[in-house]
């Protein structure tokens, strides 16, 4: 086994791991903890996987804004469930069952596909960022998606604004 | 090297562990929570995918980076939704909140 393998290997026990505690943990504050756990995981893989830029935007975005939002929820819906004897609902061997068939039929589908164990084809450019804001500025690329995204953003913001303080004040 | 049936199967169970959570759990931060993790199996396959298949292309980042902008807009909003609901029916709990049920 090379070094890749063995620190991919600790990097899926972290990601897993931590995502099982997400589900099943009673607390809502150390589910949010759990998840940035799992955040910091996929970052490490990204990484592994020569994509730089893209893990230092998982950390930026879903680590500093993602995370801090969710801790910022759990701690204004501050009735949580610790009394309850369980934090998973009547349903969840059905989701459990649920959750097994779809990884199962993953796994099936995945097993069929002949190029399963193939290898990196090549590698990388070196200017990897710098293609990749080319490309998202560029009008014969990604421009529209890209702007598009922007509106998205902005429309989330709005809302979002308008959904937990406006509906307050015309109660 | 790594073959990309390790990174696959990463990302298909840690999609499984999220679909769990959405579909097991009282709180609807932890549904949230949940989609997250869903979301960011889905951001492992297009990254793999890229790596593994179209290193020289651009494609496969530019799809991550807009599901990153699409999960941040969820989330808040999401978050906005529960944090009204709280205020007004002082409850997060998901079966609680059956105004539209009959």
């Amino acid at each position: 086994m090379t070094t890749m393998q063995v620190l991919f290997l600790i990097f899926a026990a972290i990601i897993l791991g931590s995502a099982y505690k997400v589900v099943t943990t009673k607390k809502m504050i150390h589910a949010a903890f759990w998840l940035i756990a799992t955040l910091f995981g996929v970052a490490a893989l990204y990484a592994m996987l020569s994509a730089g830029f893209m893990a230092m935007v998982q950390i930026v975005v879903y680590v500093g804004a993602i995370a801090i939002l969710f801790i910022f929820a759990v701690m204004l819906t501050r009735k949580d469930l610790r009394d309850s004897a369980t934090p998973l609902n009547d349903g969840r061997f059905l989701a459990a069952v649920l959750s097994l068939l779809t990884f199962g039929g993953f796994f099936l589908l995945l097993k069929n596909w002949t190029g399963f164990t193939q290898l990196p084809s090549a590698e990388v450019p070196a200017d990897m960022v710098g293609k990749l804001g080319t490309a998202l500025i560029s009008p014969s690329a990604y421009i529209l998606p890209f702007e598009v995204a922007s509106v998205l953003l902005l429309a989330a913001l709005i809302g979002a604004v308008y959904v937990a303080v406006g509906a307050t004040k015309n109660k | 090297m790594i073959p990309i049936s390790w990174y696959l199967i990463l990302a298909a169970a840690l999609f499984s562990i999220g679909l769990f959570g959405v579909l097991a759990r009282k709180n609807a931060v932890a549904i949230l929570l949940g989609i997250e993790l869903m979301l960011n199996a889905v951001n492992i396959n297009l990254v793999t995918f890229w790596r593994y298949l179209e290193p020289a292309k651009v494609t496969g980042q530019v799809f991550a980076i807009i599901v990153f902008a699409v999960a941040a807009a969820e989330v808040s909003v999401g978050l906005a939704l529960i944090i009204s609901i709280y205020r007004r029916r002082d409850t997060v709990v998901a079966n609680d909140i059956d105004l539209l049920k009959w």
